[in-house]
């Protein structure tokens, strides 16, 4: 199976999540060894979710914590 | 199984159990125990408000609320679903209700792309890629620019990322707490995570590191040096 860059890229997520069938998979691999530019994307795709997916990209607001506790308290007392 | 593997499944198996009789006697009058119980979620639930809604304060807000809310309904709470996966069904729908309020939604439109299939995408054609460490997101500049280009998807794309990729729920929590099948949960995310690409890798790639000489920058300059 000879793909063509477009291809791949609709394939990029599936890559990823290794979602992929064995033919397909295959297919990707053999078209990453040749295609700078598809491995590119796959690469900056790749890193792009490691950055989101870090708990320093999404910080919780300073004293949020106490903030919840202390109204779920108010409540509560409010429904003993 | 890896050895990690069997740690982290006897880990989650406990946990789940002492979640599980955490809700029984929060139902059982020891109400306390509530706030033991949402502690390992309150990251979860603020964090997939914010990246919907964009607003810090109107964030933490609407987080309270939903920790309220299950407070309240714990009671309607089935044990069917993860506790997790029924937080992050309450936290989505006060987002989309404050979403819906101030009229937030009519902006995404604007973008929206109208087919839902994968259809033609052209990613930020690069070549050359650096990889951005990790540790340059102690640099403030760069998480605004990821939270920016999240803040950039439409609304039903952002959602599924949010979960998918940020919170990383598998793809049937997703689903259940969207209330949409998992096909969609693939196109939607695979469509979100190719629009990212296409935002962010150009600025990015402006931001890498310099290669140092002789060294390989990324993994895929093996692929390259054995073609």
């Amino acid at each position: 199976m000879n793909l063509e860059c477009k291809h791949v890229w609709e394939h990029i997520s599936g890559y990823l999540d290794k979602q992929l069938d064995a033919e397909l998979l295959a297919a990707i691999e053999k078209h990453l060894e040749s295609c700078e530019v598809c491995s590119a994307i796959l690469d900056s795709t790749r890193n792009i979710l490691v950055l989101t997916a870090d708990d320093r990209t999404y910080e919780l607001p300073v004293g949020y914590s106490d903030r919840l506790h202390a109204r779920l308290e108010e409540v509560m007392r409010a429904t003993r | 199984m890896s050895e990690s593997a069997e740690i982290k499944v006897g880990m989650s198996t406990t946990a789940t159990r002492s979640e599980k009789d955490l809700i029984a006697r929060v139902l059982a009058g020891e109400t306390e125990l509530f706030h033991e119980l949402i502690r390992p979620y309150e990251r979860l639930v603020y964090v997939t408000i914010y990246a919907i809604l964009k607003n810090e304060t109107e964030a933490e807000d609407a987080a309270q609320e939903v920790m309220i809310s299950a407070f309240r309904n714990l009671k309607s709470f089935r044990g069917e679903a993860k506790f997790s996966t029924w937080l992050v069904t309450i936290a989505m729908n006060e987002a989309r209700k404050r979403l819906r309020k101030a009229k937030v939604a009519a902006e995404d439109s604007l973008d929206e792309p109208g087919a839902e299939g994968e259809g033609d995408f052209t990613p930020a054609v690069l070549t050359d890629w650096r990889e951005i460490p990790q540790a340059a997101l102690e640099r403030k500049e760069l998480r605004a620019k990821l939270q920016e280009a999240v803040a950039l998807l439409p609304e039903k794309y952002r959602e599924v990322f949010v979960l998918r990729d940020i919170e990383e729920l598998n793809q049937e929590e997703t689903a259940a707490a969207l209330g949409i099948n998992v096909t969609l949960v693939k196109v939607r995310l695979h469509r979100a995570r190719m629009m990212l690409q296409k935002i962010l890798a150009p600025y990015l790639k402006s931001q890498a590191p310099l290669p140092v000489p002789g060294k390989p920058a990324r993994g895929g300059f093996f692929r390259r040096w054995f073609q």
